[in-house]
């Protein structure tokens, strides 16, 4: 497995397979993609690219982001990544890798040029070394692209770290922190003393609804996923098989040799959700489970600032990783600010989430700790 | 037993917008070598997003108030999945729960038919299969060129209203400049079933597909109407609810190769496109755009003295009404402008075989001025006409070439009138024992030996002075 496409090795950034780079060859970590150069850079690339900052690379994902975990990034030659945070992967792979990664608010920066999966939820954030070097980047990254219909119509925003941690209120959503390791919990409650000693009131309180979130979010971003990636059929995008004597021939084994088990069964399982007979007890359901989530975080960050959570069961890349029952675990502890599309924060190798646009709240955290 | 058709339709058309509807690519699909109007986003290219034109939602509006739709102030794009090669996303954008326009209704004739929905969607590409080969190339440029589709309540009882519908529609949307609606582009599906007469459960429906010619149209619905009454009095076959496609060439429709299951096409709500929001200001902005619908012209025209079997056809045909409306600028008395228009204009462009009337309306006040002032006599007029139907003709050369001037020679008419005279002694003793009618018989014999070239008036005074 390749883990990094050189571009410039006098870069000082690297891109994630899932973001275009023009005339780089952008496989989404897919057999489908292998062959697929892109005519024109994504947004995030652009902006980069005119703030003067050039391309080291680009990282390696699992096929379409996936699973639960990618390879291992400290492998890269630079300390500064644009990751699409579609399951939580970035999140997790930060924590295990002990940097900081940022996931803005949906809609704050662009998917213009983002191979689409889960269209509602996916968000570029950044890997960086420290919390200011996030904030530089989001900052050049963020704000309205009219090239993307859900972009928010804010022209720019301006992250900094300048918040004081000694006035915050956090909450450790004690519930979900229960279910991960004992290495995680270890390293939250190293992370609460860490945060006391700044002055930070800390609480717990349980968040009830996190199971609820997690089978709502799979439900969308497997049917979400299952749709944005049927254009990969053989016909004009993706890998055509050799074998075949009629149209559905040349749509069933090309995808049967293109996509993994992983893909393949977020395939079977979003259309599942889809069918007739089961969109209101599954999708629809879905969608009303969004909005609890979140009205119960907006409930929350009233009285809080953040909430601290895991990001991931474990530190451990297991060998299932790439299996569905991982990618659903996992999914557990990313999906609250996937669903709701609120911010997150991977620091100190925990995850903090906070209300929409509260990203300051979150790096001014990461760089205090 | 007497049955009744019942019918609804669904029928789709091509809004006159600059773009496509989620991409800038022009041109309207009309590209002259295939994939020529296309770009990354309407080929679906992994990482392109879908914005939408706005002309669109407008003109899908102003499509609603015309037809007294209910604008529906929050309206969703969703996505309709199947997998088919013309379609390069392997989904079609559409608006299944949210559509834009809801429960309007169109007047034909004394009866109403309701309108139940209008959405838009994207339309498709196409394939294009070469038998040499063996093999199949598709063509992009018409994937996600605006349609709307206006879906009917099953409100129609005869093909006459069916065709007075689809005329109805295609002219007022014409008119709004809504769509051009141009030959073979408005296409629609057809519901059929047959009921007795009187009851109110429905039949079996059939469902042809994809209709665009009005004689096809009629001949489908008469074909199932016959074939269903078999069906159900002689036990013909037994009817089930299935889609149909007409054989143009057989003249009749034959079942749709079915799928074991029913299509599925598991519609979601499109995460990619906003909810759109259309309040009242944006709606009253549309709504004064809207020209005077086809009907209120058609209401000012009866009140300015025409016709109203005259009024409705003026009315109904922006050709014709712009036509007649420059008439009337131009001081034509409006029972003239209508007759010129309508029973000359009419036929000329039906044997020219042309839908729109294009004429120099200078050069037709010309004329009509002409023979109003009587210095050409109607049929002459028409003959000009004619000629500037063929040619950008000049009136009044081409009249004096083909000696179409009123005949104005003093002595030649006063020997007429003194032969006529001469010859019908009869009339003229019925004239003078104060028959007015005699004399307009005398007149008109005169007109006749002068082969109907001379001055009306200079023949009435020579024959009352030589009576
Ligand atoms: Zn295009």
């Amino acid at each position: 497995m390749k883990f990094f496409t050189e571009i410039d090795n006098t870069g000082n950034i690297a891109v994630d397979d899932m973001i275009l780079v023009k005339d780089i060859h952008a496989t989404a970590g897919s057999k489908m993609l292998e062959n697929f150069v892109p005519l024109f850079d994504a947004e995030v690339v652009t902006r980069i690219k005119n703030a003067g900052l050039k391309l080291a690379g680009k990282t390696a994902v699992g096929e379409l982001g996936l699973s639960a975990f990618n390879g291992n990034e400290n492998d890269i030659p630079c300390d500064i990544s644009l990751n699409v945070d579609l399951n939580g992967t970035p999140r997790r792979m930060a924590a295990v890798s002990d940097k900081i990664f940022i996931k803005p608010t949906y809609g704050t920066v662009s998917r213009y040029g983002v191979i689409a999966c889960a269209s509602s939820a996916e968000t570029v954030g950044v890997t960086a070394e420290t919390a200011d070097k996030c904030a530089e980047i989001l900052s050049l990254i963020s704000g309205y692209d009219e090239k993307d219909g859900t972009s928010l119509p804010t022209e720019k925003y301006v992250y900094n770290t300048n918040k004081n941690v000694a006035d915050m209120k956090i909450a450790v959503l004690s519930d979900i922190t229960n279910k991960a390791s004992e290495e995680v919990k270890t390293q939250i409650e190293k992370t609460v003393s860490a945060l006391n000693s700044k002055g930070a009131e800390v609480q717990n309180i349980n968040f009830e609804l996190s199971e609820a979130a997690a089978t709502a979010y799979t439900i969308l971003m497997c049917a979400e996923t299952c749709n944005n990636i049927s254009r990969f059929d053989g016909v004009k995008y993706g890998h055509r098989t050799a074998d075949y004597k009629n149209i559905d021939e040349l749509y069933t084994n090309s995808r049967t040799e293109g996509f993994n088990l992983l893909t393949k069964t977020v395939i079977l399982y979003g259309s599942d959700v889809l069918s007739k007979d089961k969109y209101d007890t599954c999708y629809d359901k879905s969608l009303r489970i969004r909005r609890l989530i979140a009205e119960k975080s907006d409930e929350i960050f009233e009285n809080f600032d953040a909430v601290l959570l895991p990001a991931g069961s474990s530190f451990e890349i297991g060998e299932t990783e790439g299996t569905f029952e991982n990618m659903v675990k996992e999914i557990e502890y990313s999906s609250i600010a996937s669903i709701s599309g609120n911010p997150a924060v991977i620091a100190n190798r925990v995850q903090f989430v906070a209300k929409k646009f509260d990203e300051n709240t979150l790096l001014s955290i990461a760089k205090s700790l | 037993m007497k049955y009744e058709l019942v019918m609804g339709l669904e029928t789709h058309v091509e809004l006159s917008t600059n773009s496509k509807l989620f991409c800038s690519c022009g041109g309207h699909g009309a590209g002259e070598e295939p994939n020529d109007c296309v770009c990354p986003a309407c080929s679906g290219m992994p990482g392109m997003l879908p914005v939408t034109n706005k002309k669109a939602i407008e003109l899908a509006v102003k499509a609603g108030l015309m037809l007294n739709c209910k604008i529906n102030r929050y309206t969703t794009f969703d996505k309709k999945n199947y997998y088919y090669p013309d379609l390069p996303g392997g989904y079609q954008i559409t608006q299944y729960f949210n559509p834009i326009c809801v429960e309007g209704s169109v007047v034909i004739g004394d009866r109403t038919i309701g309108i139940k929905q209008i959405h838009i969607e994207e339309d498709a590409g196409k394939l294009v299969h070469d038998e040499s080969t063996k093999t199949s190339r598709v063509d992009f440029n018409r994937t996600s060129v605006p349609l709307i589709e206006i879906v009917s309540k099953p409100d129609f009882r005869s093909a006459d209203e069916v065709i007075e519908y689809l005329e109805t529609l295609k002219s007022n949307l014409r008119f709004a400049g809504i769509s051009e609606c141009e030959e073979g582009a408005m296409r629609c599906d057809v519901n059929i079933s047959v009921r007795p007469e009187g009851s109110n459960e429905m039949g079996v429906r059939s469902e042809i597909k994809n209709m665009s010619s009005f004689t096809d149209i009629r001949d489908v619905i008469e074909f199932e109407r016959v074939r269903h009454i078999d069906a159900i009095e002689r036990k013909t076959e037994v009817l089930v609810q299935e889609t149909r496609r007409w054989d143009e060439v057989k003249r009749r429709s034959f079942p749709l190769r079915t799928k074991e299951t029913a299509e599925d096409y598991r519609y979601f709500p499109n995460p990619d496109l906003m909810p759109i929001m259309i309040d009242d200001a944006w709606i009253d902005e549309i709504k004064a755009s809207l020209p005077s619908t086809t009907n209120e012209k058609a209401v000012a025209y009866e009140a300015m003295g025409v016709l109203p079997k005259e009024a409705a056809v003026l009315a109904n045909d922006r050709s014709l009404s712009n036509t007649f409306d420059t008439l009337i600028d131009k001081n034509i008395a409006p029972k003239t402008a209508a007759s010129w228009i309508l029973s000359d204009c009419l036929a000329l462009m039906k044997k020219q075989g042309e839908t729109t009337l294009n004429i120099n309306t200078d050069k037709l006040a010309e004329i009509i001025n002409l023979v109003e002032s009587e210095k050409i006599i109607r049929d002459n007029g028409k003959k000009i006409l004619a000629a500037l139907f063929e040619n950008d003709i000049d009136v009044l050369d081409f009249a004096k070439k083909n000696n179409l001037y009123t005949l104005t020679d003093k002595g030649l008419i006063l020997a007429t009138v003194k032969k006529i005279i001469a010859e019908n002694q009869a009339i003229v003793a019925d004239y003078k024992s104060g028959k007015e009618k005699a004399f307009t018989a005398l007149v008109g014999r005169c007109m006749k030996e002068l082969k109907g070239t001379a001055d009306p008036t200079l023949i009435k005074t020579l024959l009352k002075q030589e009576l």
